[in-house]
Order: C-alpha cells, then sequence, then structure tokens
C-alpha cells in the first residue's frame, strides 16, 4: 500500500444534497479524511427522499441516492443552534485543512462560521462556499437546484432538438458543479502546500455551468448570432447523429470526420447507391443534405443491432458506440473490464451498487474504502479520539442534544 | 505578475479540440505555466472550426480556439520525426505535468509512453485523456464528443421526459460534455501533483472519458443497479420537470418541497383546482405532474422570462429563466459577478470571455494572455529555455520540425 494521493488532508463538510456532497467525495476518493458535519435537527433530504424522481426512503439511513456520493466519508451530529456545538465545529476546524458548505449565503455567517471567523482558528484554512449565484452579488439571495443552474447557465436552451423545446438534462448539473468545486479546492490545496496560505472560495452552481457554454457565447460576442438547439449535430461532421438499430428503442451514435471515413462506412454499409452520390461524396455536401443522408443511414442501420454497428465501424476507423441504457451498461465488456462499478456493504441497507473515481493513478490508486456513513456514526471516533474528549464528556453532550 | 495559486508548475499540453486544452485552460488560467504543444502550419484542429469574427475563417481568429486557449504559451512541434521526439524529451525534463490525448497505441509508438518519459524526468506527472481509457476491450476505438457523451449513459435519457420514444436520444448541447472531461481531467492532474510535491515521485493517471461522463450520471446509473428502477427519456407523469414557456421564452420552476408548493400556490392566486386534496404531500403531489403541470403552465405563460423569474424568487422559489448566449452576456448579475474578462488578442482585438465558476479570495483567476499564435512561442521556449540558437530554429522550420 503506497498511500494515498491526499493522504494527511482533513475537510470538516457541512453539504448537503448532491453538489457540494459528491465535491468532497472526490477529495475522499483520493485518501482525504472529510468529516460530515450533520444533525438530526437538520436532516440532508438526500437521506430521506429524492425529490427530481419522487421517492422516499426510509429512516435516514436507507438512501441508495445518498449512499451513492457520501463513500469513504465520516459523520458526525452535531446541532448547530447549540453554542457548544458551534465551540465544537471550530476546534473540527482547527484540525482541519478545507471547509466546504453549501447553505444559504448568510447562515454560516449567522452562525458564527464565516470565513473570517474561522481563519481566526486555523490561519491557513482553506473555505469553499457553493451557492447557486455566489455568495456576493444581487442575486445571492436566490436558491436553485441543477435544473434552475442549467436553465440561467445558458445549458437547457443550447440542449434538445433543433425543432423542440429547450431540456435541462438529468441532475447530472449537479454533479457538474461538483467537479468545478472539487477542483477549485484541489487548486487551493496545491497553492497551500507551496505558500503555507489559505484562502475563501466563492463557488457559483450557475457560473461552473455557464464556462461549459463558451463556445456559443463567443458566437454572441463574436457575430451578436444567438445559437440555438442542433439536437446531435455538429457544426461540419456528417453523418453525426444517434441512428435507430434494430430491437426497441436501440440508437447508435456514428460521427463521421473525414472523408476516408466516410467511404469506409459506405463498405461497411455495402456500398448501396447513396455511397456514390455526389450528395455525400464530401464533407461540405454531406453536411449540407444530412436530413436525407440521416434517412438513408438509418435504411441500414435499423437492419443491425447497435453493438454490430459500433463493432463493424470501429474496425474501419469510423466513431461509432451505442447510446448505452443503464441496463446495458452494466453488460457493457469495456464497463465491466474498467471496474468503474464496485459494491459497498452498507449496514442498513446491505450490498450496494456504486461508480467509483473515473481516473486511475498509477501509484497511488484512488478508491471507494467504504459506504456512506450512517448519521453520527463516527461520534466516538471524531470526539473521543481526534479531538481528545473523555467519554463522559461526549455522554454530557449527547444528553444536552449538543451532539446530534 | 501577481501570484496566482499555480504559478509554480510548469505544464506540457499535447492535446487537440476541446477536452484535454480545456485540462490546460483551467491550469494556465489559475497561473501555471502551460506549453501547449501543436503540429507545425496545421496546429489544433480547432482553429478550423467557427465561430469566426464576421464569418470569416482564419487561422488565428477561432473563437472556439481562442476560448479555449487562453494564457497559454504555444509552440509547433512534429514528434513524427527523431528530433521532434527528442525536443519534446527535453520539454518534457523541465515540467511537472504532461497531459495528452492522443490515441493510446500512439504515445507507445513514438517511444513516449510514461514509462519511457519517466526515465527522462523521475517527477513527471503524465495524464492521458482518451475516449476510452488505455485499457480494456476499447481501448482503441475511436470517438468524438457525440459518441463518449452517448457512451457515458446520460445521452440514452436526453432529452428527458419526451413525449414518447419514437425519436433519437440527444447529447448536452454546446461543447459541455468535452469540458467537464477536461475539469476531472485538471482535478485529478493537481491531486497528482500534489503527491508528487510531497512524496518526489511524479505517476501516470489514466482517464477515460467514458467513465467521467457516466460519473457525471451515476445517480441514474446507481438507481437503477440498486432499484431496478429503469431510467428512460420517455415523459413521466412528474410536477414541472422542464422549462415553462412564457412570452418571450422559457423558465424553469422548481416547486417539489410542501413549502414551496404553497408559495407557488399563493403566487398564482390561491386558485379552486389547487385545493385538490391529493395534492397536499410532495410524494404524491410530485406524480400527478400530467393533471397539475398543464395548468401551471397556462398560468405562467402570460409573464416575460426574467419578470417571472424575479418575482419567483421574491417567493423563494427555485425558477430560473433559460437564458441564451445573449441574455447571459447582457445579464446584470454577471456583470456584477464580473463573469466576464476582456481579453485582448492581436487578431481579433478585445473581445469577452466567461472566466470562471469560482473566485479565489488570494489568488483570483486571471487569463494572463489569450490565446497564443501558432508557433508563438518557439524563440522563447526553444531558444531561451532549451538552448537552441535562432539558426537552429530556421533550420528545424525548413525541415518541418516546428
Amino acid at each position: 500500500m503506497k498511500g494515498s494521493a491526499l493522504d494527511g488532508v482533513r475537510v470538516a463538510d457541512f453539504c448537503w444534497l448532491w453538489a457540494g456532497a459528491y465535491a468532497t467525495d472526490l477529495l475522499a476518493f483520493l485518501g482525504a479524511e472529510v468529516i460530515k458535519i450533520e444533525s438530526m435537527a437538520r436532516v440532508d433530504p438526500s437521506r430521506q427522499m429524492t425529490l427530481t424522481i419522487g421517492q422516499a426512503f426510509e429512516g435516514v439511513n436507507s438512501s441508495p441516492v445518498f449512499n451513492s456520493i457520501n463513500l469513504n466519508k465520516l459523520s458526525v451530529t452535531l446541532n448547530l443552534k447549540k453554542p457548544e456545538a458551534i465551540g465544537l465545529v471550530k476546534r473540527i476546524v482547527e484540525v482541519s485543512d478545507v471547509v466546504t458548505e453549501n447553505m444559504r449565503p448568510g447562515v454560516m455567517d449567522k452562525l458564527g462560521l464565516s470565513y473570517e471567523e474561522l481563519k481566526k482558528v486555523r490561519s491557513d484554512i482553506i473555505m469553499l462556499s457553493s451557492s447557486a449565484f455566489g455568495s456576493e452579488g444581487p442575486l445571492k439571495r436566490y436558491g436553485g437546484y441543477a435544473p434552475s443552474f442549467a436553465a440561467y447557465s445558458g445549458l437547457t436552451h443550447l440542449t434538445g432538438y433543433s425543432d423542440g423545446p429547450p431540456n435541462p438534462m438529468t441532475g447530472s448539473t449537479d454533479l457538474m458543479s461538483a467537479a468545478t468545486s472539487a477542483f477549485a479546492i484541489m487548486a487551493a490545496l496545491v497553492h497551500k502546500q507551496e505558500t503555507g496560505r489559505g484562502q475563501f472560495i466563492d463557488l457559483s452552481s450557475v457560473e461552473s455551468l455557464a464556462v461549459f457554454t463558451g463556445d456559443a457565447v463567443m458566437e454572441y460576442v463574436m457575430n451578436g448570432r444567438v445559437q440555438g438547439r442542433n439536437g446531435n449535430r455538429d457544426r461540419i461532421m456528417a453523418p453525426h447523429n444517434c441512428y435507430r438499430c434494430r430491437g426497441e428503442d436501440k440508437w447508435v451514435s456514428i460521427a463521421v470526420s473525414t472523408d476516408e471515413e466516410w467511404r469506409a462506412l459506405c463498405g461497411v454499409a455495402g456500398n448501396p447507391d447513396w455511397a456514390a452520390d455526389e450528395r455525400f461524396s464530401d464533407a461540405y455536401s454531406r453536411w449540407k443534405n444530412q436530413e436525407e443522408l440521416d434517412r438513408l443511414v438509418t435504411e441500414w442501420s435499423i437492419k443491425h443491432t447497435h453493438y454490430e454497428i459500433t463493432e463493424k465501424l470501429q474496425a474501419v476507423g469510423v466513431a461509432a458506440m451505442p447510446s448505452l441504457s443503464n441496463e446495458e451498461i452494466f453488460s457493457d465488456p469495456h464497463f465491466k473490464a474498467r471496474g468503474l462499478a464496485t459494491e459497498v456493504n452498507h449496514s442498513a441497507m446491505g450490498k450496494q451498487v456504486v461508480l467509483g473515481p473515473p481516473w486511475k493513478l498509477s501509484e497511488t490508486p484512488a478508491k471507494v474504502t467504504g459506504p456512506s456513513p450512517l448519521i453520527g456514526e463516527h461520534n466516538e471516533y471524531v470526539f473521543g479520539e481526534l479531538l481528545g474528549m473523555s467519554s463522559k464528556e461526549i455522554a454530557r453532550l449527547v444528553d444536552e442534544e449538543v451532539i446530534y | 505578475m501577481t501570484e496566482q495559486a499555480l504559478s509554480h508548475l510548469m505544464v506540457l499540453e499535447l492535446c487537440n479540440m476541446v477536452a484535454g486544452p480545456y485540462c490546460g485552460k483551467l491550469l494556465a488560467d489559475l497561473g501555471a505555466e502551460v506549453i501547449k504543444v501543436e503540429l507545425p502550419s496545421v496546429g489544433d484542429d480547432a482553429r478550423r472550426r467557427g465561430p469566426f469574427p464576421e464569418d470569416k475563417p482564419h487561422l488565428e481568429r477561432s473563437g472556439l480556439f481562442l476560448y479555449l486557449n487562453t494564457s497559454k504559451l504555444g509552440v509547433t512541434l512534429d514528434m513524427r520525426t527523431a528530433t521532434g521526439r527528442r525536443i519534446f524529451r527535453q520539454l518534457v525534463e523541465q515540467a511537472d505535468i504532461l497531459i495528452e490525448d492522443k490515441p493510446p497505441s500512439l504515445m507507445d509508438g513514438l517511444g513516449l509512453s510514461y514509462e519511457d518519459l519517466k526515465k527522462v524526468n523521475p517527477r513527471l506527472v503524465m495524464t492521458s485523456l482518451t475516449p476510452f481509457g488505455q485499457t480494456g476491450p476499447y481501448r482503441d476505438y475511436k470517438a468524438h464528443r457525440l459518441n463518449s457523451f452517448h457512451a457515458g449513459g446520460e445521452g440514452y435519457l436526453v432529452p428527458i421526459q419526451s413525449p414518447d420514444l419514437t425519436r433519437e436520444p440527444l447529447m448536452s448541447g454546446c461543447i459541455q460534455a468535452d469540458c467537464i472531461c477536461g475539469l476531472g481531467a485538471a482535478f485529478v492532474t493537481l491531486a497528482a501533483f500534489y503527491r508528487m510535491k510531497a512524496s518526489g515521485t511524479g505517476q501516470y493517471v489514466d482517464m477515460s472519458k467514458q467513465d467521467m461522463l457516466m460519473t457525471m450520471a451515476l445517480l441514474e446509473i446507481a438507481m437503477f443497479a440498486n432499484t431496478g428502477a429503469v431510467r428512460s427519456r420517455i415523459k413521466r407523469s412528474l410536477l414541472m420537470p422542464t422549462p415553462m414557456k412564457c412570452r418571450d421564452g422559457y423558465v424553469h420552476i422548481s416547486a417539489l418541497t410542501d413549502r414551496e408548493w404553497n408559495d407557488l400556490v399563493e403566487f398564482m392566486g390561491n386558485p379552486e383546482w389547487a385545493k385538490d386534496e391529493r395534492y397536499t404531500l410532495w410524494l404524491r403531489r410530485h406524480l400527478l405532474g400530467d393533471e397539475i403541470t398543464p395548468r401551471i403552465q397556462s398560468f405562467m405563460e402570460h409573464f416575460d422570462k426574467q419578470d417571472l423569474f424575479h418575482k419567483l424568487q421574491g417567493k423563494a422559489l427555485a425558477a430560473a429563466p433559460v437564458n441564451t448566449a445573449e441574455d447571459l452576456v447582457k445579464s446584470e448579475q454577471m456583470e456584477a459577478r464580473g463573469f466576464f474578462s476582456e481579453i485582448e488578442h492581436p487578431e481579433t482585438g478585445s473581445l469577452r470571455y466567461p472566466t470562471a465558476g469560482y473566485k479565489l479570495s488570494e489568488t483570483p483567476w486571471q487569463a494572463r494572455r489569450a490565446a497564443p499564435l501558432l508557433g508563438e512561442h518557439n524563440e522563447l521556449v526553444y531558444c531561451d529555455r532549451l538552448g537552441y540558437t535562432k539558426d537552429d530554429l530556421v533550420k528545424l522550420r525548413e525541415s518541418g520540425c516546428i
């Protein structure tokens, strides 16, 4: 065992729901010790339900959703309404490198846990505050969920059929925001490693997504043109779409970027009439005539399975992949070989399938070390071992619902 | 030059188009020195993609290229030559980090695999960002953004709430899917660098774009794996899952909790239909979207989107206008946040660029320069850093090496 990339890094994590939780999970996969500071007085909604698909879970320790984004972490309970709890928070911060939170802007301040206050406790602390519109600014009091961030950012407008309405995509936009937080924290850690200094990070989910629309912004800035939705289409590549295959709701994505690839595709398709048609012989013509082209490609693709087409086209150097359903993912040979999915043993829910991190490090492999914590599961370890408190003291605090 | 978070990093970027270059951009805009290596005369393929100012295509004026390559130094190098490879190894010697996105067998074939480069520089952190990673049956598969997104599993689920399954599943718009892969690569690369500074040894990072995109869809994938809930893009009866149409566009509204629902009903003037006792509790109400959503839609369609946005937020409801790029650029909020930054470029003049989703208090984001012209820093890097003479440079150019 050669250790982990972030050995020795500790995070005091106030985040709840999806975006904040997954950010610290990315750090936890790399070996950071992440202590979730939770409370029975303020339970993370994702422990109890998933709002977007309308499902409730029993109790507070039976959520597959919570489990999938809080792996490797520790959990303590502290009722932040009690002044003594605030004192304990500060003691945890004292031995932490990073603090993360995603409450409404102003709430941490009111609790006496602003960056200025926490800096007094630990001068080199790195603190990340994640919110919809940022910690400062005209809209700082405005809230949002993943689809709101996607809408404001410009991403929703650009997603959908060219003749259809804008589409907010899935909860992935929350996880994109999480990935952004993780990166910003990592940059601050690298800076602190070099200089010994911490800092405050103001993370806006809306802005985190808006940067992904950079190409559309440049189009507007350069030419005053407002890009619309374009389905699966590309600026110039054609064929470039998902094509219906044999079976029920089976599709293969195909993207042809050169005339050579086009000829190779034609070969695989058995050189039908349209292979010799000048309307499709070069990139520009293919792009111009892509509606017709899509129809013709479908006439061929519909006779084959998406995996068949993928194999045959890849063999001749053409980019093709099935549009994988969740079920197909788990039976896909490459998915199995890469080992992205793993199983954890959750004490309340039993075996749970989870996705690990998407990177393979050669010396310090990232890993899933365990399931998400039960609420308050590590009170003994954190208060007893880490902070050195006696069992008597801990018992009193439990009685008085400070540790709660 | 004000100190930035990553000012002490030396990065070599051997990447093309969007994902890899976006990774390099993230590091460069936070102060890392990123040397972008491009093919002589031809350069990054993104240079040939629009938008172009006034729709006049030009190798140095691509909006896509300019956006993705801010703050970097640019050199040209052809590594298909032995001399090119030798120069590349000299660059690797001086770098902390190498980011590359070539087909897995290519770097091996050139004698530039991690195993080879580790000998040149044991502290090197090398990240390979490829469609399917360095291992597995699809290792050598080709994929563009479209294919990667659909390989990731989210493609199958978009557009969500489709009326039926007659139409094709879609990828996300713009360059989002590639950017998120670049972001993931930047994060883990920094972590490996952090470890290297602590331990003295570098390592190799193998990143698959498919894996990265799957993790973005992990909630759906995990729910399916553990509960058997089959996820599809087909319409289900949920409460306002897609944006509401209004007079000048769309607004997305979420009213998921009971508190939010009650405030929404009040906003709509407490209509009779909302008093249906089946709508009282969130779990049941949420699945009656088919009957409720159209009613809300008729109420909302008479508003203008920005006005509706502010009115609903005034009731602490999570609403947001479906903004276009124009809305974003003209947004008072974005202006006040300093989200856009003017960057001067010799070929395009000054343009506004999006900055970043994070504001670091001590070491702010800052584009120190616009994207490099093709080979702009050949002299700086090859002469000043590696000790080649200007004569050498001419010969290297004449031979097609740079």
